[in-house]
């Protein structure tokens, strides 16, 4: 199998703090991971590729150093990397990125599956997965929890989709698009031979020229939202103590939610 | 469309390089330049001392092309309207108002004719209906290219969706068709008058800020909203509106993609994203075995139960009862966190709970922070006090 | 500090404390409190390649050395004691047949290992021959083209779980130190078994126990060196191995260190942190020195070791002597700074403190060492006065 799993470098969210002073983002030091739904995307292509045969491509859009991102996912035993990079790839929204993406693809070949994270903990909108299915106009199935069985000779895989309320079991035909979500697997680990092979592995870089995009269809130019404003978010929490021994505690939590009227008919005459 | 720096007035001074949040300004020989990075937020604008930014933008006019109309999706499953259809109708009704325009809601299913009066009843002026045995399971491709055709045909302005499992799935689809711009998650929706223009509130860097987006150029402007973000409307039973019948006739892809089942996840009676109560356990709780005590409390409080990140990884619970970053995003009336330290990553995905009540023997626990009321205790001793208590109530 | 590691040397280091910090820490009390060995952590260090780094390439190994080793060894030992004596023991069973194996015996033994495929074990100790090794009493029997083996051995490392075991018996009594020989004991071959599983104090997830062998039956070809090497063979693997205690030492050392850096840190008693405290922060400075002196000293004899000197006797001992001790004296320190909250098992500390004893008995007890520095003390000066 043919599989490219599509990743995104993103800021370490847990360091990004905003500024209550300046209302602005603190980002020195914050360091790039890869976005952690990606090395699950990662995981689900090497086991396929493991139990099937084949190779794993890695492909992700962003600046110069998302080059180090890739060569992670060589360390854990992906094959080949291409970095699609241009100033004019900037500033993109879903939309933009997608479409890029596209390209991308298009430009390396033919993959029987692509797999990307369901989300990228960034931007949060689980968008591009299936934007950049409908690009390339394939079928696609988000949030897969199993992939639960494959069948090369008919181009099928038989894959599980996590639902709010439970699973879907979805038969999709190759070549096809799938999100993961977490319980797809735990990634492994990296090998000694795995990141020895990344340091000296040649990247390509694909431009917006070498990839032949439409300059309307990228980066901040190309992209259909626009931002208008940012603001701190307002901070929660009245953070009331609540002491004493617990008894006392869970009077005084029971008076405290019972002045809601929707919470004092759930608690009733407790 | 450029952010300009006046080299005249600029002072160097660096305020615009601090302010801004995506790193796009640095302060190089004496000048602000900008980057790449640029998308043109403004936040610069308002902290430069001496005016020297200005942003040229293209105005976007009163949209002149026939685009009309607010649209929300209604989405069913096994024959039940999701509630946070009804949330987005009472949203939708007031965007509506604002417009001068139709609600409309768009009903796919089979056997799903009799849910229509339920939405002309929360305020849709017309539902459009495709009922068709096809479309009894969910499908991106069906779902996504009914959708996409009937927008094309009919030229909605806005389109609105839940953020559900669904809506999250088959919606992106929709608007990469249609070339248009889709926000996600939004937790505020506006009309700017001038302009008509939708303004979608969304939260970014994990919640870290609040960002207005909006979709100056295509239309439908599309958004999808998470459950219990926004109110439902006022009910009004027996209310008449227009019901247009929709066939799957020149939909594309009918057979990529195949539903073979539906697996019902039976530990919970509501699912998370609806829930109007959540009790979550955290690592601090030290073993599966006392998920049964969260159990036994979110039942007498009619809610479910999830879990933090450190208690799935430790294989406590399934992945299903997640919350967090790499989980699922809730926004219950009341959250009851217990055993759970507060780790970023899990409050992004409850902190727009109406009510926070944590329950942790470490004082300095981040979870305090973004508690409403924060008991600092043993939550073996807290919970069957409060779960005893409850049950006392009962008789 | 920095000790200017090469870059295959850095990501070595990187790899295992990745697979360290992931993989073990999260397991590490489950695995103490159950006694369990840590064999899916062991896949773990098996995919990433790091369980031939000092087995040559021919070999399927990574044809580094005791240094890149050591620094694998130390970063697992710095989150867990047990699960580091669990991958590194397999290191020791190996020692003899990396030194005096025929090219047969490495090509069938030593390929499986590199991959994480099997394990060894090392078998010296019995119970009437601890530091006394030349008392051991297991003796293999020549019988035409095989020999069989009696006697049992006591308290090794990986028993049950290691596929092959080198194993030393007497052959010839009467040649004294020149009648023991080596052998390679395959688990499986007819007369070789396993007694009891030890409880042990610390290192709980490593398995230890009791290898019996009852008329065990070996083809000859399992002989490693020749008859009657099995003392030299066991000198010159203990020589070569000492590194591999030492990085134990050092990274259980540096797990305490910040154990309690960061406890002392956020306690706060007579109103700031017990950091601010001189009697703790002295505390603090001395294990932090220790470790680090430890750690340069082993760094400095592992390269050594590397560069094929021959005389590394002394020095080696001092490797292990120094970083053992020091670990026993910064695991009690460390258990003394975070107080009665160090007693308790939810903090990592007491099992640290547990896991350090061992390492100051096994693989040669510190009296031990302390014998061989001064008879090489003595035998350098006797040198340097003959010139």
């Amino acid at each position: 199998m043919e599989i490219l799993v599509c990743i995104k470098q993103v800021p370490d969210t847990r360091d990004v703090k905003l500024d209550p002073a300046t209302n602005t983002l603190r980002r020195e030091g914050v360091a790039g991971i890869v976005n952690p739904f990606d090395l699950y995307a990662m995981e689900a292509a090497l086991r396929l590729r493991d139990a099937h045969g084949g190779r794993v491509f890695a492909m992700t859009m962003g600046p110069p150093q998302a080059a180090e991102a890739l060569r992670e996912l060589v360390g854990y035993g992906v094959d080949e990397a291409a970095l699609l990079s241009d100033r004019a790839f900037a500033g993109a929204d879903t939309w933009a990125t997608s479409y890029t993406l596209a390209r991308g693809v298009e430009k390396l070949g033919r993959f029987d599956l692509i797999v990307c994270g369901k989300q990228a903990i960034d931007g949060d909108t689980a968008q591009v997965g299936p934007e950049l299915a409908e690009q390339l106009g394939l079928p696609y199935v988000a949030f897969v929890r199993r992939i639960a069985s494959h069948d090369p000779a008919a181009g099928l895989l038989i894959v599980e989709r996590l639902m709010d309320d439970g699973y879907d079991v979805v038969e999709i035909k190759l070549p096809a698009l799938i999100t993961v979500v977490k319980e797809i697997g735990e990634p492994r680990v990296p090998s000694l031979k795995g990141k020895m092979r990344a340091r000296k592995l040649d990247i390509p870089v694909l431009t917006a020229e070498g990839l032949g995009a439409d300059p309307d269809k990228i980066g901040l130019n190309g992209s259909p939202t626009r931002v208008l404003e940012v603001f701190a978010p307002k901070p929660r929490g009245r953070r009331v103590r609540i002491e004493g021994k617990p008894r006392d505690q869970v009077t005084q939590l029971l008076e405290h939610l019972k002045k809601d009227k929707t919470l004092a008919a759930k608690v009733g005459a407790a | 469309m450029s952010l300009k720096v006046n080299p005249e007035l600029c002072t160097a001074c660096e305020a615009c390089a601090a302010a801004c949040p995506f790193g796009a300004i640095e302060v190089v020989d004496g000048l602000a330049r900008v980057n790449e990075k640029c998308n043109l937020c403004g936040a610069c604008l308002e902290v430069c001392p001496v005016e020297a930014l200005s942003i040229e933008r293209q105005e976007a006019g009163p949209v002149a092309d026939g685009h009309e109309g607010v649209w929300v999706f209604a989405e069913q499953r096994h024959g039940r309207l999701a509630p946070v259809a009804f949330e987005l109708l009472g949203q939708g009704r007031v965007l509506a108002e604002k417009l001068g325009t139709r609600l409309s809601a768009i009903l796919f299913g089979w056997g799903v004719r009799n849910l229509a009066a339920d939405l002309f009843a929360a305020g849709a002026d017309r539902v459009f209906l495709a009922d068709d045995p096809r479309l009894a399971g969910f499908t991106d491709d069906l779902y996504g290219g009914l959708l996409t055709r009937l927008a094309i045909e009919h030229r909605p302005e806005i389109v609105l969706g839940g953020a559900t499992a669904m809506g999250r799935s088959f919606i992106p689809k929709v608007a990469s068709a249609l070339h248009t711009g889709l926000t996600a998650d939004c937790t505020g929706l506006d009309i700017r008058a001038s302009d008509r223009l939708l303004l979608q509130t969304r939260p970014a860097f994990g919640g870290n800020i609040m960002a207005t987006i909006v979709c100056p150029s295509r239309r439908p402007q599309m958004a999808t909203v998470r459950p219990r973000v926004m109110r439902r409307g006022p009910v009004e039973a027996g209310r008449a509106g227009e019901l247009v019948e929709v066939s799957l006739a020149g939909v594309e892809w009918m057979d990529r993609t195949r539903l073979v089942e539906f697996v019902e996840d039976l530990s919970e009676k509501v699912n998370l994203v609806e829930a109007e109560v959540i009790v979550c356990g955290g690592r601090g709780l030290g073993g599966g075995r006392h998920f049964g005590l969260l159990r036994e409390l979110a039942d007498l409080l009619g809610g479910s139960v999830g879990a933090s990140r450190g208690a799935v990884d430790a294989g406590w619970i399934s992945y299903a009862h997640q919350i967090g970053q790499t989980g699922k995003t809730i926004s219950p009336k009341l959250y009851i966190a217990c055993g759970v330290s507060g780790a970023v990553q899990h409050l992004v995905g409850m902190q727009s709970s109406e009510v926070i009540v944590a329950v942790n023997k470490d004082p300095h626990a981040p979870i305090f922070d973004v508690a409403d009321f924060g008991l600092v205790g043993d939550l073996f001793e807290i919970v069957p006090e409060l779960i005893g208590r409850l049950k006392a109530a009962r008789g | 500090m920095d000790y200017f590691l090469t870059e295959e040397q850095q990501m070595i280091q990187d790899l295992a404390r990745q697979i360290a910090e992931e993989k073990v820490l999260p397991v590490r009390a489950e695995l103490d409190e159950k006694e369990e060995f840590p064999r899916a952590l062991l896949a773990h260090f098996a995919a990433a390649d790091l369980c031939g780094l000092n087995i040559p390439q021919p070999y399927g190994g990574m044809g580094l050395g005791m240094f890149e080793q050591a620094l694998a060894t130390e970063q697992v030992a710095r989150v867990c004691c047990g699960v580091a004596v669990s991958y590194a023991s397999s290191g020791l069973g190996i020692f003899p047949l990396l030194l005096y194996g025929s090219e047969e015996q490495k090509q069938k033994y030593l390929p499986d290992v590199a991959q994480g495929k099997t394990l060894a074990a090392f078998a010296l100790t019995e119970s009437s021959a601890g530091s006394d090794a030349s008392n051991i009493q297991t003796a293999a029997v020549r019988d035409g083209d095989a020999y069989v083996l009696n006697g049992a051995k006591q308290w090794i490392t990986n028993a049950g779980e290691a596929d092959f075991y080198t194993v030393i018996a007497i052959t010839d009594r009467a040649k004294g130190p020149r009648g023991a020989t080596f052998f390679i004991v395959e688990k499986g071959d007819k007369g070789f078994s396993f007694g009891k599983r030890e409880k042990k104090m610390g290192i709980r997830c490593s398995a230890t126990g009791e290898l019996i062998f009852s008329d065990c039956r070996i083809p000859a070809d399992r002989v490693i060196g020749r008859e009657g090497m099995g003392f030299i063979v066991a000198m010159r693997t203990f020589d070569m191995s000492r590194p591999g205690v030492g990085a134990l030492g050092v990274g259980l050392a540096q797990g305490a260190l910040e154990a309690a850096v960061d406890f002392a840190r956020t306690r706060i008693q007579f109103g700031r942190p017990i950091i601010g405290h001189q009697a703790v922060a002295h505390i603090l400075a001395d294990m932090a020195t220790g470790v680090e002196a430890g750690r340069a000293l082993l760094y400095a004899v592992a390269r050594y070791l590397d560069s094929g000197a021959k005389e590394v006797s002394k020095v080696s001992a001092m490797a292990k002597l120094f970083t053992s001790d020091t670990a026993m004296k910064v695991a009690t320190d460390a258990v003394q700074v975070l107080g009665g909250h160090g007693y308790m098992r939810d903090y990592p500390v007491e099992k640290m403190m547990r896991d350090a004893k061992i390492l100051q008995i096994f693989e040669g007890t510190n009296q031990i060492q302390r014998n061989i520095i001064g008879q090489e003390l003595n035998k350098e000066a006797g040198r340097a006065r003959k010139k």
